[in-house]
């Protein structure tokens, strides 16, 4: 019998495509945990404050506190994520510690390293990282990632970055499939990535890690939408819990939250079957404001953080 | 012959690969529907709670219950495992299908980071199979018309029941297809 083995990238992939099909979402304490695992999440991001709230409040942001971490992973039994700064391996190392079960290395907190990304491969948690294009997917899977996803602009509520995002990604795959052998190197210089993993996307027309979309997803048609154009999954950040605004009291907007995410997960399902769609898109109440792309400056633009 | 994989949310796809892989047709499984015609079915992996909330918003808990009890082979892998059981240990309210007479609890191996790899000895298979637990549901007890088929550190990884057959580990990670061909060629026959 050989012996067991923890930490391997086998586990690492495999949880995250156990992932797929499903929803992620952003919750900011034990009462949005509770309403994202009732409405049918796969899983929990927790932090102290969603993209939205970041965008406003601006200043550095960084890892949540592992104490509400904690406390979120007490409540909810479905796996629990955190985000660290880009670069910073001991924020890492403390969220490998209390055992949260996945990480994202996001560049929707202020980036802690200007030159390089975590050595994913290092640590026996898995790590999702954003991509706006397929080189940088590539060189985040190359570093370890155990899942890829869009980077869109979070806190938005503009889903306009992740299409971009996903659609450049999705094209690119299809272009290298039909690519010579030949063109491969070539193709692994222009973009920055590594040959092998070009190698692999040529002969499976897929990456070795599941693909989700994130960024701006704030309605159960936004879900569908990326869906179609073929990511695996999806997270949503502030989508869920920056609606319902008008709401009156309290009961009524948790309400209305909750009614928001169970429509999102049964339109990740259901993403090919517009019945279903027209279904569980009505009567939602109001969808979060949003922000126009033109009005970001650039300093405002978080895509744009990673290397 | 054609099998079902449902396809709610979780590693469907890898269910598919592996069926087709030895030539056998999937169908993809997401409205009770999509049952008509089908020799047996596959819950995949996933999030329990989320498939669970799935399979009633859609009817097909009614629906796959009604599957099995005309003697239509299930098979439950982790999750998929956890949604055939009559008891999930800690957690009553969570729905379930109720078909298969062994209580199982959730995550009972740990967190992710303790999932783990190992080779394990399978009844009728001539060498071990290298399974792969992933925040695994541990079955704690089996019913007396459950048959144990393989075990890891003294509890069931991978039971039948007459039709019905539950592994907490996940084949359809493995390079391997012998559990999947001991669903079609045993537990479907």
């Amino acid at each position: 019998m050989a012996d067991t083995v923890i930490g391997s990238t086998k586990v690492k992939t495999g949880f995250a495509e156990m992932f797929k099909g499903g929803v992620i979402m952003d919750v900011m304490n034990v009462e949005q945990a509770q309403i994202a695992e009732d409405a049918g999440a796969t899983a929990v991001m927790a932090l102290e404050r969603i993209p939205a709230d970041i965008r406003t409040q601006g200043g550095v942001s960084r890892m949540s506190d592992p104490g509400m971490i904690e406390e979120i992973m007490k409540v909810t039994s479905i796996p629990v994520m955190a985000k660290v700064r880009i670069g910073h391996f001991v924020e890492a190392q403390i969220l490998e510690a209390i055992g949260v079960d996945f990480i994202d290395e996001s560049e929707v907190l202020t980036p802690a390293d200007e030159s390089y990304h975590i050595n994913k491969q290092n640590f026996k948690v898995p790590f999702v990282c954003g991509c706006t294009n397929i080189g940088e997917a590539l060189r985040r899977i190359g570093e370890g990632a155990a899942m890829i996803r869009t980077k869109g602009e979070a806190g938005t509520g503009n889903v306009v970055e992740a299409v971009r995002h996903a659609r450049s990604v999705l094209g690119e795959m299809k272009k290298l499939q039909i690519m010579g052998e030949e063109e491969l190197m070539t193709y692994a210089k222009n973009n920055g990535a590594p040959y092998d993993l070009v190698r692999y996307v040529h002969e499976n027309g897929k990456f070795p890690v599941p693909n989700f979309a994130a960024g701006g997803v704030a309605t159960p048609a936004d879900a569908a939408l990326m869906m179609q154009l073929g990511v695996d999954g999806v997270f949503v950040g502030s989508g869920i819990f920056k609606s319902g605004g008008s709401s009156s009291s309290d009961s009524e907007r948790r309400a209305a939250w909750s009614a928001r995410a169970k429509a999102i997960v049964e339109a990740t399902t259901h993403f090919n079957n517009p019945e279903i769609l027209a279904k569980v898109s009505r009567n939602l109440g109001e969808a979060m404001v949003g922000i126009n792309l033109d009005t970001l400056v650039d300093e405002e633009r978080m895509a744009v953080r990673g290397w | 012959m054609q099998v079902g994989v449902l396809a709610l949310q979780g590693a469907f796809r890898e269910h598919r690969l592996m069926f087709e892989s030895f030539g056998v047709k999937v169908v993809e499984v997401r409205l009770p529907q999509d049952l008509e015609n089908l020799v047996g079915l596959v819950i995949p992996g996933g999030e329990s709670t989320t498939m669970a909330k799935l399979m009633r918003s859609s009817e097909l808990d009614t629906a796959i219950t009604s599957f099995a009890k005309t003697g239509k082979c299930v098979w439950g892998t982790c999750a998929g495992a956890i949604a055939i059981a009559t008891e999930i240990v800690g957690f009553p309210e969570q729905p379930r299908l109720n078909l298969m007479d062994i209580s199982v609890a959730r995550n009972a191996y740990g967190r992710q980071v303790a999932s783990f790899e190992v080779d394990v000895a399978v009844k009728s298979f001539e060498t071990p199979f290298h399974t792969v637990f992933i925040r695994a549901p541990r079955i704690e007890r089996v019913g007396k018309d459950v048959e144990v088929l393989a075990e890891y550190e003294g509890h069931a990884i991978m039971a039948r029941q007459a039709n019905l057959m539950a592994t907490v580990f996940h084949p359809e990670l493995a390079q391997d297809a012998r559990v999947h061909q001991y669903f079609i060629e045993k537990v479907c026959s």
